[in-house]
């Protein structure tokens, strides 16, 4: 314990020490250097600096959405998901987004054969994932109905990673999808995601990477 | 009595959100798109001195309506050269660039990498005191093969150049640790410990408000038992700033 501490103290030390042996010539260097140039104008413009203030507009980047569908567990049965995302769209093309799932898996198959064995219990069998994606709009457009009306719409791909709580466990999860996404007006969406959750696992013995399938339709609102 | 209370709430708050604001066009033409993408058709052209009212923005692009009331979208680079109808100044729609990036106050970001063996994930928020000197915040997650921990961090971060485009920073700071042992191991029990680090790494304005990050950190988890445990640590990701 003793000696961990006074060899990391000791390494903070050494660092801080090469900080100020670097970056002190360097600040007096470019200190020099600003005071070389010379300052003085050779004609004074008599204009007065207009204080222009960026003008103050309702800006709709960030987008909250609340989605419910199908997630098939792997080897655990596909079930009900609902779940929450937010996300921050950057340039017209590219966004980030947090989602947050939760859904019930069944009974294995295995485990539905035998009759009595179990292998999780029953507070484990609640599947929760979070994950942090980028996202880009491949495919923006207009979808027509009917001569009248038209929505803008876009596809889109997603690629992030996670975590997943399940079977008493974290894994880290990564998470490719894609996804269909339609304006209703212009601060409303209506979203159909499909993403699949790929984690390593040994919940069934020997550790594989299981595949779990997702498709959602989500409702969105831009602020 | 309420509902009339309540009217008065709801226009007030309406009109406090909505600042539209005039302009006019200074340019030959304006051409409006369907909608706030590149790829979407001009529909509508406005001409030089015909005022238009903005109403919203999304990302680049601005929603603005013409005094025929068409509405459409337009690019930030085509309203710059429009003047305020109110004292016929050029209107400053300013982008994000690097210039912002060494005065920033506020970075939040997310990475991934390795934590000594385990996979791990980080978001932290930082909040700049000068331009060299910053306080981070950061909440991880690492999943290993025996165990999976949740650390909680706090640090002081010095960035050596901030006016470069790539600048290497330094960071010191102290944390705690929470090990769950993986549950299908024999039952072990969870463990709280203090934690310090030392690290560095470097932070590259890519664009916008994109910032992105590579950073390795040497921890000493100050254990219970007879040695501490060290743990090196390497992520890369992204930050955005405001």
């Amino acid at each position: 314990m003793e000696t961990g501490i006074r060899i990391f103290l000791l390494k903070a030390g050494l660092v801080l020490f090469s900080i100020s042996l670097l970056s002190s010539p360097v600040l007096a260097a470019e200190k020099t250097d600003e005071a070389d140039e010379p300052l003085e104008q050779v004609i004074e413009p008599e204009i007065d600096r207009r204080d222009v203030k960026p003008p103050k507009i309702d800006a709709q980047d960030f987008e909250i959405s609340l989605f419910a569908g199908i997630m098939s567990v792997e080897d655990f049965g596909s079930n009900f998901v609902y779940g929450a995302r937010v996300g921050y769209h950057v340039t017209e093309k590219l966004f980030i987004e947090g989602s947050y799932g939760i859904t019930d898996t069944s009974e294995t198959s295995f485990e539905i054969l035998s009759g009595a064995a179990t292998i999780l219990k029953n507070d484990e069998r609640e599947l929760t994932y979070w994950n942090f994606s980028f996202g880009y709009h491949i495919l923006p457009g207009e979808a027509f109905w009917g001569k009248n009306h038209a929505f803008n719409n876009s596809l889109y791909l997603t690629a992030g990673a996670g975590n997943t709580q399940f079977a008493g466990d974290d894994f880290f999860t990564w998470s490719f999808g894609f996804g269909y996404r339609v304006l209703l007006v212009d601060s409303i969406a209506l979203h159909l995601d499909f993403k699949d959750h790929l984690y390593d696992n040994d919940i069934l013995g020997p550790e594989k990477t299981s595949h779990n399938l997702e498709g959602t339709l989500g409702l969105s609102y831009y602020f | 009595m309420l509902i009339l209370l309540l009217q008065i709430l709801f226009t007030g708050l309406a009109q406090g959100a909505r600042q539209l604001i005039e302009v006019r066009v200074a340019d030959p033409y304006l051409e409006l798109h369907t909608g706030p993408g590149e790829g979407y058709p001009v529909f509508y052209v406005v001409e030089r001195d015909d005022t238009i009212t903005i109403l919203k923005r999304k990302t680049n692009w601005y929603k603005v309506r013409t005094n025929r009331d068409k509405e459409g979208w337009v690019p930030r680079e085509q309203l710059e050269r429009t003047l305020l109808t109110t004292s016929d100044t050029p209107v400053e729609f300013r982008d994000t660039s690097g210039e912002d990036y060494p005065g920033r106050r506020w970075e939040v970001g997310i990475l991934n990498g390795d934590f000594g063996g385990a996979d791990m994930l980080t978001i932290y928020g930082a909040y700049n005191f000068t331009e060299n000197f910053s306080t981070e915040l950061a909440l991880s997650q690492a999943t290993g093969r025996f165990s999976d921990s949740y650390l909680a961090d706090i640090n002081l971060t010095y960035m050596f150049v901030p006016e470069w485009r790539i600048t290497p920073f330094f960071k010191l700071g102290t944390g705690v640790i929470l090990t769950e042992p993986k549950s299908t191991l024999i039952a072990t029990e969870d463990r709280t410990d203090q934690t310090a680090h030392v690290g560095g790494g470097i932070s590259a304005y890519i664009t916008r408000r994109f910032v992105f990050r590579a950073e390795y950190n040497n921890y000493v988890v100050f254990t219970s038992r007879d040695d501490n445990e060290e743990v090196d640590e390497w992520k890369l990701g992204f930050a955005f700033f405001f």
